[in-house]
């Protein structure tokens, strides 16, 4: 049983980052009609800034956990700038194609310089050790990632559904050309929301440096299987993007302890079920 | 809705002339190559994956299906062909076949699924069917994981072609090419091809005109699955191995820049555009991974700035299609 316990936690985890990852692709394909090819690797650029904060800064964990996000968000929001803004108008996927460009300039200078094996990230002494809760030995760290991915997602939904400026962002989603009309700059807020769902997978990462080891293609698959995530929940729905995040984590976990074999492709199968059965995705509308 | 390419010739007995002239100029070049010099392993590679970007352009330049899978294909039938020569010793033809005949099947599965949606949802879907297809290779015997099928015979086409001989591969390889090529062409001029541009333009009017729209996307995914697979099949004999970077998601990025480069939607372009990226690889190989660096920037200035790609550009200056 314990070694049970430990996969679904480790599906737990996984499940994090899908939820945080595929969050961030849900946000942005709202308000830019662009799927993030670059998420992955922005995800590892994540990773990376806390790492160099660390070594070469010595600025700790915590700091990393707020100033990465930023950091990555702002790196994000020039790309935008730069690039993804002329993309307006044209067909998906041209928006697919460059961001992929950009996710091979990031992976493939990172790979220059670090090759392809990890690098190593403590974990904080604050979240050291382990706690045994009768049943189970839980790592404090792997505890704390899901306890903080998941405020993290439910803040993010509190945003986007609760507040006004979640509000303005929901209305620009549906009609832009009418927000604008009403005095609001759109523009400046598909800037922000992209660094909004970029700063989100560049907090993943930081989140999985102790864990994963931080290393140049640590995004490249990740973003595959967050893929099939999105085809499996649609991505008309936060809350969806979510529940699905963790659902498909869960279920992962749970294929390692039963058929291990299978742990590598079981959400690609399960999105083809789902596609065979509901082509629609479970929460999505048509597209 | 945006149309891919802005420029939509009617095709003319002029236009289909010019395609006539350019392509017997492409086929007497391509003939030529070992009275050249130049290294034949070189192009006949390039050849492969020319027609592999060929048959991937049927699908995103005349469907407007963009697939990010497509190495599934060239890798599935590389990997049933290797083994059907190696363990089977089947001969060539025989190889080539059931190569041919595994990329069809799987074809016409991805198909099923993934023609389900479309958009944007069907890049990612086929991306995760090769993602899903590349772990099951991985972990199959057959595949030898990440040794892959080494030593492939190469054998007598026909019995009577030496494979081993290199003029003689060169040629067998071009016969294959240019066969692939034709047939891409004519389907794209047959009625079946005007359709398939019409889903392009305007899916909702092909589908008031009474068309079924979903049938005519699945008939096109299968031919330029299937097509892909002989390309693959093909391969197989001008590397003498079949491995796991065939089926890789890079591979499939691949493909997708040779015929961004060379111009989405154009005739000539895949073509073009494969010889430029196998050349480009050939003599970066020194420069390890700033190969892909240069990949991505390419990839980021045609999308910003380069949209017709190389033969896109030149068809527009002449007006012609090309």
């Amino acid at each position: 049983m314990q070694a049970l316990y430990a996969q679904l936690l480790v599906g737990l985890i996984n499940g994090s980052f899908y939820a945080l990852l595929s969050l961030g692709l849900a946000v942005i394909f709202g308000m830019l009609n662009i799927i993030n090819f670059a998420h992955g690797a922005l995800y590892m650029m994540g990773a990376f800034v806390a790492y160099f904060l660390l070594n070469l800064g010595g600025i700790n964990y915590w700091w990393a956990l707020l100033l990465a996000p930023i950091i990555v968000g702002i790196f994000g929001m020039i790309l935008e700038r730069t690039m993804l803004q002329w993309l307006t108008g044209l067909d998906h996927l041209y928006g697919l194609l460059l961001t992929f460009g950009i996710a091979l300039i990031v992976q493939g200078v990172f790979q220059n310089y670090f090759g392809s094996s990890g690098l190593p990230y403590a974990i904080p002494d604050q979240l050291k050790g382990g706690m045994n809760l009768g049943f189970m030995f839980l790592p404090v760290y792997r505890g704390w990632v899901v306890i903080f991915s998941l405020v993290v997602c439910l803040a993010t939904w509190f945003l986007i559904e609760k507040t006004r400026l979640g509000a303005y962002l929901r209305a620009a989603t549906e009609n832009p050309t009418l927000v604008r009309a009403f005095g609001i700059n759109v523009p400046r807020m598909i800037t922000l929301t992209y660094g909004l769902g970029v700063g989100l997978a560049a907090l993943a990462g930081v989140l999985s440096a102790p864990i994963n080891q931080v290393r140049p293609l640590m995004g490249a698959d990740l973003i595959i299987v967050v893929f099939a995530v999105v085809v499996i929940g649609g991505m008309g729905s936060i809350m969806g993007s979510i529940i699905t995040g963790f659902a498909l984590g869960v279920i992962e976990g749970l294929t390692k302890y039963f058929y291990p074999e299978a742990s590598n492709t079981v959400v690609f199968v399960l999105m083809v079920l789902v596609l065979l059965v509901k082509p629609t995705g479970l929460t999505g509308r048509a597209a | 809705m945006t149309a891919l390419t802005d420029d939509t010739l009617p095709v003319t007995p002029r236009a289909m002339r010019d395609e006539m002239v350019v392509f017997a100029v492409m086929a007497l070049l391509l003939a030529a190559v070992p009275f050249t010099g130049v290294y034949p392993f070189f192009v006949m590679q390039a050849l492969c994956f020319a027609l592999l970007a060929c048959a991937f352009n049927l699908l995103i330049g005349y469907g407007g299906l963009l697939s990010f899978g497509h190495a599934m294909f060239m890798g599935t039938a590389g990997y049933c062909s290797a083994h059907a020569l190696k363990v089977w010793a089947l001969p060539p033809e025989l190889g080539v076949l059931v190569g041919i005949a595994a990329a069809f099947g799987l074809s016409l599965i991805t198909g099923y699924i993934s023609i389900r949606r479309q958009g944007i949802y069907f890049s990612m879907i086929t991306l995760a069917l090769s993602q899903l297809l590349y772990f099951i290779y991985l972990q199959a015997p057959f595949t030898h994981g990440e040794d892959g099928i080494q030593g492939i015979p190469q054998g007598r086409m026909f019995g009577v072609f030496d494979l081993s001989k290199p003029t003689v591969l060169y040629y067998v390889v071009l016969v294959g090419f240019l066969a692939g090529f034709l047939l891409i062409y004519r389907i794209i001029n047959s009625p079946f091809g005007e359709v398939l541009k019409s889903i392009r333009e305007n899916e909702p009017r092909a589908i008031s005109l009474g068309y079924r729209t979903d049938q005519y996307k699945f008939l096109a995914f299968v031919l330029s699955g299937t097509l892909a697979g002989f390309a693959g099949a093909l391969k197989v004999f001008v590397a003498q191995n079949a491995s796991l970077t065939d089926v890789h998601w890079s591979m499939s990025g691949e493909v997708v820049l040779m015929t961004l480069v060379g111009g989405l939607g154009t005739i000539f372009g895949p073509v073009v555009g494969a010889f430029v990226i196998i050349a480009m690889q050939q003599y970066l190989a020194g420069f390890g991974q700033w190969v892909t660096v240069i990949q991505g920037s390419i990839f980021v200035i045609c999308v910003l700035t380069f949209r017709r790609g190389v033969i896109g550009e030149i068809a527009h200056y002449f007006r012609r299609s090309l």
